[in-house]
């Protein structure tokens, strides 16, 4: 179930369990264009499912796989939160 | 199916192994290839080419593994190769096709590379991979439909699929066309690619559309032989497509990934898979907050207490098989002392204190691929970008790192990881401040002779396990530096995926282990050979019978006076080492050496040991008296190091100059094998040139430091 009014969310700012789309790209460096090559492109759903021990990596499932990526390389995505 | 006659021509035909990362790629090579399997490097970089053959209808077909990628458009060097091999063929040689190998749990994302590797024009195999942790299944015949190749679903460590694996490359050999997709793009960027093609065509450039749909969307540059007067038209279409909406680099995944996700719903049975309800289990420990941790470093503990405990009897095996080869090689050179020397003392002695080691590298090789081959590793390395973070170093850089603990060389080689050069660089530049275990001795006589009978056995319990941290330590600030001056550059991305959990398999375990042993004898052998051999001559030369005689006197007239406590045989041979060319040189150094506290007898074992650093136990054994044949824990050389003079009665070592010893042997580059691995692995001299100065030097001033502070105390 999508929220009636979609609320855009930070990649840093996403919570343990929190599922997300990927609405636009922000940047385009070479870290993130690897970032869409590994499937996250606009439209595309992720959820947060762990976070490293010193809060940094995460980890992501993204298209049925675990991607570890950092908080900054997320940071290139603008989001928009989809229900927990 | 029709099978066709064996082919004529005069080479076998070339099948690369192509896939994502993680796929089960190296799995699948094994169990086509077997024993038939040949490392070797590719043309111009260190990454390794790894090719094999099967036999197929009564001739070869040749396998290339090629290294995983993610997309032809490559970020690594790992992936440029691979890119190469699809483009344009290794060794003048173009695959005659290919086998992708696709992760059915993995669907979308393996997908998008197919849609990629479809427009290399060779003809395709899909080899089908974990179909067995696939709960819901995958429609096979419905996914070849939608791919229109053969999709062959395989299980590679229980051989199931293989031969219908074989059968469709040899369909694919006897002229199958290569996969035509239709990805839909939309209408616009198509016909901006229609108009481009029309106007190269007019100019009498061929180019299919595929690589005209890449240079529209900035994905690559107009190639050579793109008509310059085209360029503007081209900027034109690029223009009105932005304008559109169309963004360019993006627009190519997008699509592909929306090609993907279709395929995929049609081809995969809702479901969840197997192996992601136990990986998901397993990590909620393993990466889990506090007991991520915990486990780690229980984890790394018993790698190093296995590595140490079960190569003990394994060295000792070897040690005594040399010793007994020596025995066996000695006696009848007899009549030629100066080639019974070279072979004794030089080559097996030489040869031997490097394969010595071999055992534990391939118990850390067989451990670190057990952990590998699990998932565990890329969790480690989830678990330690950070704390790596802070020395900018990459959580990926862990694995080299901890491999660095047991042997440097591994652990150069294991930098391979590394997702770029810049930071693979880094990486193997600083792998060998790790504490190897070469180093063990240095401290264990060390210890044994100034901290143990001063402090007791607790301290020297710390200080050993304080001078296996001191490289990890030192490495830290070295890193920043290098990152400062010597190689510039932001810090690399951690993109890492996680794969899920499974057990390693056996075949594939061996395999690597295996190949590791090979290629460390090699490089290791090979330069330790001959550095074996110009440190015997410089030990050994200039001998004459008249100085021989000359010694035989003094010695006579020593013991009559009562200072001398040592056979006739080890008296001889210490004055041998001290007139030796190496002795000499020694002494000619030992202005350098005084500041350290250490005098030219030390210096000259220091000096002994660059080669191979744990030569000094040896080479102290010969400056002080006692001849060659003493180990670190030779009680005799830990009470001869504890009573030694100089010449003015003052003692030769204290705990002082003890721990500037070990620590100039923490940090100092002594090792050939080390050297070579660098300069193989960076592809230049520099590099080993460089990794051997800053070690030095800071070896030098660090041990310099020690002595100056720590006498005035």
């Amino acid at each position: 179930m999508e929220p009636a009014d979609p609320r855009t969310i930070l990649f840093r700012d996403l919570a343990l369990g929190m599922r997300a789309r990927v609405v636009s790209v922000l940047r385009e460096d070479e870290t993130t264009h690897r970032l869409v090559e590994m499937g996250m492109t606009p439209g595309a759903e992720f959820e947060l499912i762990k976070i490293a021990p010193l809060g940094d990596p995460v980890e992501i499932l993204l298209r049925g796989y675990r991607l570890c990526l950092r908080k900054s390389e997320g940071g290139a995505f603008e989001l928009e939160l989809l229900g927990a | 199916m029709a099978f066709q006659e064996p082919q004529t021509s005069l080479r076998f035909p070339l099948v690369a192994l192509i896939g994502n990362p993680n796929a089960g790629k190296t799995s699948l090579f094994n169990a086509l290839t077997g024993a038939y399997q040949k490392v070797g490097n590719y043309p111009g970089v260190t990454v390794e080419k790894v090719t094999g053959y099967y036999l197929s209808q009564g001739r070869k077909v040749d396998v290339v593994d090629v290294p995983g990628m993610y997309s032809t458009r490559p970020v690594s060097v790992d992936e440029e190769i691979a890119a190469l091999v699809v483009e344009s063929g290794v060794d003048g040689r173009r695959p005659d096709a290919l086998v992708m190998v696709l992760d059915a749990t993995n669907m979308e994302r393996n997908l998008f590379l197919f849609s990629q590797l479809a427009e290399s024009g060779l003809p395709t195999v899909v080899a089908l991979t974990m179909t067995d942790l696939q709960e819901g299944g995958v429609d096979v015949p419905r996914l070849e439909l939608e791919l229109g190749v053969r999709v062959v679903p395989v299980v590679a460590h229980r051989k199931k699929g293989l031969q219908e694996l074989k059968s469709a490359v040899e369909e694919c050999l006897a002229g199958m066309p290569p996969p035509m997709l239709e990805l839909g793009y939309p209408a616009a960027l198509n016909a901006s690619v229609t108009v481009l093609r029309e106007n190269l065509a007019q100019e009498g450039v061929a180019m299919e559309d595929s690589r005209i749909r890449q240079v529209v969307l900035g994905l690559v540059p107009p190639p050579d032989g793109f008509p310059p007067s085209l360029l503007s038209l081209l900027k034109a279409e690029q223009a009105s497509l932005l304008g559109k909406g169309l963004q360019g680099k993006m627009l190519d995944a997008q699509t592909r990934y929306a090609w993907a996700g279709k395929v995929t719903r049609t081809v995969v049975q809702k479901g969840t898979f197997r192996a992601r309800v136990v990986t998901d289990r397993i990590d909620s420990l393993l990466t889990h907050k506090v007991f991520g941790l915990g486990v780690f470093f229980g984890v790394m503990y018993l790698l190093f207490q296995s590595v140490y405990t079960f190569s003990g009897p394994l060295m000792d095996l070897i040690e005594s098989g040399v010793g007994r080869l020596k025995d066996w090689a000695g006696p009848p050179l007899q009549t030629m002392p100066v080639v019974q020397s070279l072979v004794l003392d030089g080559v097996l002695t030489g040869v031997g204190s490097v394969v010595v080691f071999l055992p534990q590298i391939l118990i850390l090789f067989l451990l670190i691929a057990v952990l590998e081959g699990s998932g565990y590793l890329a969790r480690a390395a989830f678990l330690m970008d950070r704390l790596f973070g802070w020395c900018g170093l990459n959580g990926r850089a862990f694995i080299p790192l901890l491999s660095s603990f047991a042997c440097a060389i591994p652990g150069i080689m294991a930098a391979r990881v590394m997702p770029d050069q810049r930071s693979r660089l880094v990486t193997v530049l600083v792998a060998p401040l790790m504490s190897c275990s070469a180093r063990l001795p240095v401290y264990v006589l060390f210890i044994g002779a100034f901290i143990q009978p001063v402090y007791g056995a607790t301290w020297a319990g710390v200080a050993l396990f304080a001078m296996h941290f001191v490289g990890l330590a030192v490495a830290i600030p070295v890193v920043a530096l290098m990152q400062k001056f010597a190689i510039k550059g932001p810090r690399s991305p951690f993109l890492l995926e996680l794969p899920p959990y499974q057990w390693p398999r056996r075949r594939d375990v061996l395999n690597v282990v295996l190949t590791r042993g090979w290629i460390f004898l090699k490089t290791a052998g090979t330069i330790i050979f001959a550095l074996s051999i110009i440190l015997w001559a410089l030990l050994f030369f200039p001998r004459s019978a008249e100085a021989d005689a000359r010694y035989q006197l003094d010695f006579v007239a020593k013991s009559a006076a009562g200072t001398v406590d040592t056979s006739l045989e080890s008296y001889v041979a210490s004055r041998r080492t001290q007139d030796s060319y190496l002795g000499q040189f020694g002494k000619a150094m030992e202005p350098v050496f005084a500041p350290l506290g250490f005098d030219w007898r030390i210096g000259t074992a220091v000096l002994a040991a660059f080669p191979a650093r744990e030569v000094v136990v040896s080479a102290l054994g010969i400056m002080l008296d006692l001849g060659g044949e003493v180990d670190e824990e030779s009680p005799r050389l830990r009470e001869v190091l504890q009573q030694a003079q100089r010449p003015d009665g003052t003692p030769l070592m204290c705990t002082t100059t003890a721990i500037g010893m070990m620590l100039f042997f923490a940090l100092s580059c002594q090792c050939m094998s080390t050297l070579a691995a660098i300069k193989r692995e960076s592809n230049s001299w520099r590099w080993a040139v460089f990794a051997f100065v800053y070690m030095t030097v800071l070896a030098y001033l660090v041990a310099l430091a020690v002595f100056q502070v720590g006498s005035r105390l």
